[in-house]
């Protein structure tokens, strides 16, 4: 009885979830216009999307600064980390404080608070907003993930390895890039992957800094003001697809991780 | 060490494009014609309703999605580790889809000869007019909120031992006296972190009211008609950006003195 309620319930919250995404994904298959009655199956919409010089070219942006931002991010952030790690406690809240302030305050006013400034150096400098001032932005809100991710790996790591390393000889640059680099590559590399996905997925600061320049999210934005057509069901869909197969590749790939090191500790 | 000295360039970025920006929004908000002044508030106080209506949403869809998400949560959190695992996945997925192409989503079930009212007109009920009511904001809410509520309460629920819900089964606690002094109490972390998560962002959300209710602005809305458009006002905007960031500050400073878990790091 118990057994029952939970996987009814269970199973209707993932129906909430999920059925208005997969009748999206469904209907990009339709061959008319409608988005209620299936008429019959045809990819004309997909052919319709790598068609349309708009999308591409937004989605072109939207890779390109999702990239870029989170490549910067991880550099900063990881860097970063290290260094307020090695803060006395009193001043490594008061940086986390500053450094969280993006995550806690609402999106809508970190966009509108970067806005203010660029539109002040656009007009001291009369370079309008554009791929520049979204890749600041983004760069801003991404950096304090990687520090977060990364953070609980230096606490998990043995304080005295960077030491050991320097005693043994080493430079200080090549002890954090051959001792410290690889014990917390799991947290720089799931902050990078973080940052990736929040770029690419961002839509609200990106709303009051990109100016012309348009990401994927800001064009669908601005398409939904009319009925939208069904070649973005298609993108829908295959967005869908990438963060399905992206997701499932982690997953398998720290399954394979997790199993090697069983392994290794079973030895 | 002195490896505080990698910090310094992140120190500079958070400075230039934290602190910054925030004290610029600070300066417009008392920026009147002739210096400083209130004048951008006085304007800003006619706005009080679509304020009070934000905050009345925001509140409805955390309560909404704390009843939902508490069950699901608990549940999850009672399954076999690795299936544990595929739910929680599970739950992320959605999530990974833009926000706009999910309010899109539902747009075209809940219109007028959509999905919905075709499988009510299948029971001889309706067509019922979903579209462009303050139910369907509260469903978009619900809808788009829901897993940021669902993971902090997982994330805590799969931390407390089995053992202790048998003991106090053992005990003689009813099902709802060990939910009530045992998994309630334990769980209190997640909440607040929950209600935080999806609390903030249901008050300043944009678009959502646009697109599924009656064509009312939201705060949200309202913020971004007075930065792009064409009835710009940097003041106004400031001003009122000032409060709702004031608001959720205290908001954020209640609720974690009953809780004192860094809300950074519930996050991941």
């Amino acid at each position: 009885m118990k057994k029952l309620f939970s996987a009814l319930w269970v199973g209707l919250v993932f129906l909430f979830l999920y059925f208005p995404i997969l009748v999206m994904v469904a209907f990009s298959f339709n061959s008319t216009t409608s988005k209620s009655v299936f008429t019959g199956f045809s990819l004309k919409w997909y052919a319709e999307l790598f068609s349309d010089p708009k999308l591409m070219g937004a989605l072109g942006n939207t890779l390109l600064v999702a990239v870029l931002s989170a490549i910067i991010a991880t550099v900063i952030g990881t860097a970063a980390a290290i260094g307020i790690h090695s803060y006395p406690k009193r001043a490594r809240n008061a940086v986390m404080n500053i450094s969280n302030i993006p995550i806690i305050n609402p999106e809508i006013v970190t966009g509108i608070s970067l806005m203010l400034m660029f539109v002040m150096v656009s007009r001291w400098m009369g370079l309008p907003m554009g791929f520049w001032s979204v890749l600041l932005a983004h760069v801003t809100f991404n950096v304090p993930y990687v520090v977060l991710n990364v953070l609980p790996k230096l606490r998990q790591m043995n304080t005295h390895l960077y030491e050991a390393a320097l005693d043994l000889g080493a430079t200080p640059r090549r002890a954090l890039l051959r001792v410290v680099l690889p014990e917390i590559m799991p947290g720089v590399a799931s902050g990078f992957l973080m940052s990736l996905t929040y770029s690419m997925d961002d839509f609200v600061i990106t709303r009051f800094t990109s100016g012309n320049f348009q990401t994927l999210p800001v064009l669908i934005y601005t398409m939904l003001k009319k009925p939208l057509p069904l070649s973005v069901n298609a993108l829908s869909a295959l967005l869908f697809l990438m963060v399905l197969s992206i997701l499932i590749a982690i997953n398998v790939i720290s399954a394979k991780r997790y199993k090697k090191t069983q392994k290794e500790l079973a030895k | 060490m002195k490896t505080k000295k990698l910090s310094v360039p992140y120190l500079l970025w958070l400075a230039i494009f934290v602190v910054v920006p925030l004290v610029f929004v600070v300066y417009f908000a008392f920026q009147g014609k002739n210096g400083f002044s209130f004048e951008n508030y006085v304007t800003a106080a006619k706005y009080l309703p679509t304020l009070g209506k934000s905050l009345v949403y925001a509140l409805e869809s955390t309560l909404v999605c704390l009843l939902l998400a508490y069950p699901t949560a608990y549940i999850f959190s009672r399954m076999r580790t690795d299936r544990q695992k595929t739910m929680l996945l599970l739950i992320m997925l959605p999530m990974w889809m833009n926000f706009l192409l999910r309010i899109y989503s539902l747009t075209i079930i809940l219109e007028k000869n959509g999905l919905v009212n075709k499988i009510f007109g299948l029971f001889g009920l309706g067509p019922f007019n979903m579209m462009n009511t303050d139910g369907a904001v509260l469903l978009g809410m619900v809808y788009n909120f829901l897993p940021f509520m669902i993971l902090p309460l997982y994330s805590v629920m799969s931390k407390i031992n089995g053992r202790l819900l048998e003991a106090s089964a053992d005990l003689g606690a009813s099902a709802l006296t060990t939910l009530r002094r045992v998994v309630f109490p334990l769980s209190f972390p997640g909440i607040v972190t929950g209600i935080i998560m999806v609390f903030i962002p249901a008050a300043s959300t944009f678009v959502i009211s646009q697109r599924l209710g009656d064509g009312s602005m939201l705060i949200g809305d309202l913020i971004e008609t007075f930065f792009i458009g064409a009835y710009t006002n940097f003041g106004v905007g400031s001003a009122i950006s000032l409060v709702l960031m004031v608001l959720m500050l205290i908001f954020i400073g209640v609720l974690n003195l009953f809780d004192n878990e860094d809300v950074g790091d519930m996050l991941i």
